[in-house]
């Protein structure tokens, strides 16, 4: 095979800052879906413990029905099949405001809070009953036992996975390409489209994305082993 | 409010072809999710396997590989394989020859993963009664460690086989027409997406729960056993 390649349609023309504004949405789309992951997975992770069966079969119908459905169609029903249903005045305000966006950092938050609350749950279940029993028996109630105990000690032994969830919560913000969210693979493809070099434009995104993974794993393997209990270090370790 | 009818009239398109990729368009999910799930694992075991070896020229690719892969998104990939395979071959290669590549080998790190977390689950003495009682490496290997591997590694590969059925949607990126094409074509002309999308979702949600169903049951036949 023969490639002559061209480095430099990287940083001439508009592909640098093409590539910049895509790293930005990328981080943007994924910061605001991450907290709605991250608030959806603990209540609805935390509903599926508690010992009142309507607000666990709620919490389990979240789950079970939007983590096993693909995100790209979840992309494709929240842009396309749910605005039409909303009051007029909503939907002007959605696409006077980049409804793509909206659409698809509520597709990406719903979907992996539904995969968070799993991190969660087998979190809180790794938890002995005893902690539980005991906070009930100091004193505390269900609420305060939850909030001071269970999951001080939960969240800490799912960062890892949870920091794994993250990081596909982040790559799975290019399939807002779909839905034409100017991320970073997008504008990988509008560099390919405009410059014909595609071995050039993919290998950019490519590597924008190994870094932008690589450091936030680096920086949560840090954070795991400040913020460890020290008895549960083995625990982790073993788990 | 909910219409239906525009899911009646096109069930055999959704299905036949969506689903299936019994119709005139070469797609369908299972036609593409079968193989990349058999070819994905096999590649799997291999690299699974060469993480393991103490052949650092074998062990250091097989690493890369998996690092490389796990820490780019799957649409990359495939935009990726799109591109440069045409390049490679020198031959225009259909969807489907692009879609497969991609999944497999995308796949294949995932798989590799669980492999090896599955050998190292089995304790470090297996192998030593193993080699003790005269099994050559790869014996000690194929019959002793591999079996019970297979076995501690059944949850994790299901659930990685649903989130692989779940991907080959994403092959619909590039053309192919799989159940979420086929839905968008029909949407196309008809224009019902609430209705249209939801049924796609419903659809793959009774393959990937009652996959995760199996697994459970599976999980607990093991635990028994």
């Amino acid at each position: 095979m023969r490639y002559e390649f061209n480095w430099s349609v990287l940083w001439s023309g508009q592909s640098g800052s093409w590539l910049l504004q895509g790293l930005l949405t990328t981080l943007e789309i994924s910061a605001l879906a991450w907290l709605l992951a991250a608030a959806l997975g603990i209540l609805s992770g935390a509903l599926r413990t508690v010992p009142w069966p309507p607000l666990r079969a709620a919490a389990a119908f979240y789950v079970e029905f939007f983590r096993n459905v693909p995100l790209l169609v979840w992309m494709f029903f929240w842009y396309f099949g749910v605005p039409p249903l909303l009051p007029g005045a909503v939907q002007d305000w959605l696409f006077n405001h980049g409804a793509e966006f909206w659409a698809g950092m509520f597709a990406l938050g719903v979907y992996h809070g539904a995969r968070m609350s799993e991190v969660i749950r087998s979190g809180i279940q790794s938890i002995p009953r005893t902690q539980f029993e005991a906070s009930q028996a100091i004193g505390l109630s269900v609420w305060q036992a939850y909030r001071l105990v269970i999951l001080p000690i939960a969240i800490r032994l799912i960062v890892p996975p949870a920091t794994n969830e993250s990081l596909n919560l982040l790559k799975n913000s290019s399939v807002a390409l779909t839905i034409s969210v100017a991320e970073l693979t997008f504008q990988t493809r509008q560099i390919e489209t405009y410059t014909a070099r595609a071995i050039e434009a993919l290998t950019a995104g490519t590597l924008i994305y190994l870094v932008l993974c690589v450091s936030i794993a680096a920086v949560m393997t840090r954070l795991e082993r400040r913020f460890a209990i020290p008895g549960l270090i083995a625990r982790v370790g073993a788990g | 409010m909910l219409d239906l009818s525009v899911i009646v009239n096109n069930f055999t398109f959704l299905v036949v072809q969506g689903l299936l990729g019994l119709g005139g368009f070469a797609g369908g999910t299972l036609r593409l999710a079968l193989p990349a799930i058999g070819l994905g694992f096999l590649l799997g075991i291999f690299i699974g396997l060469a993480r393991l070896t103490r052949m650092a020229w074998i062990r250091v690719p097989a690493t890369l590989y998996v690092e490389f892969f796990r820490g780019v998104p799957l649409v990359m990939v495939i935009f990726w394989m799109w591109f440069i395979m045409p390049q490679l071959l020198r031959l225009p290669i259909p969807e489907y020859g692009v879609a497969l590549t991609a999944f497999v080998i995308f796949e294949a790190a995932y798989f590799g993963e669980i492999v090896r977390a599955g050998i190292q689950s089995v304790p470090r003495g297996q192998v030593e009664a193993a080699t003790g009682l005269g099994l050559s490496g790869a014996q000690a290997m194929a019959y002793v460690v591999l079996p019970q591997a297979l076995r501690n590694m059944v949850p994790s590969i299901v659930t990685q086989m649903i989130v692989l059925f779940k991907d080959t949607s994403l092959a619909s990126i590039i053309g192919y027409v799989d159940l979420t094409k086929a839905a968008q074509i029909v949407n196309n002309r008809e224009i019902r997406p609430f209705e249209l999308y939801l049924f796609i979702a419903v659809v793959y949600w009774i393959f990937t729960y009652s996959m995760s169903r199996a697994a459970r049951r599976l999980e607990q036949r093991v635990a028994q056993a």
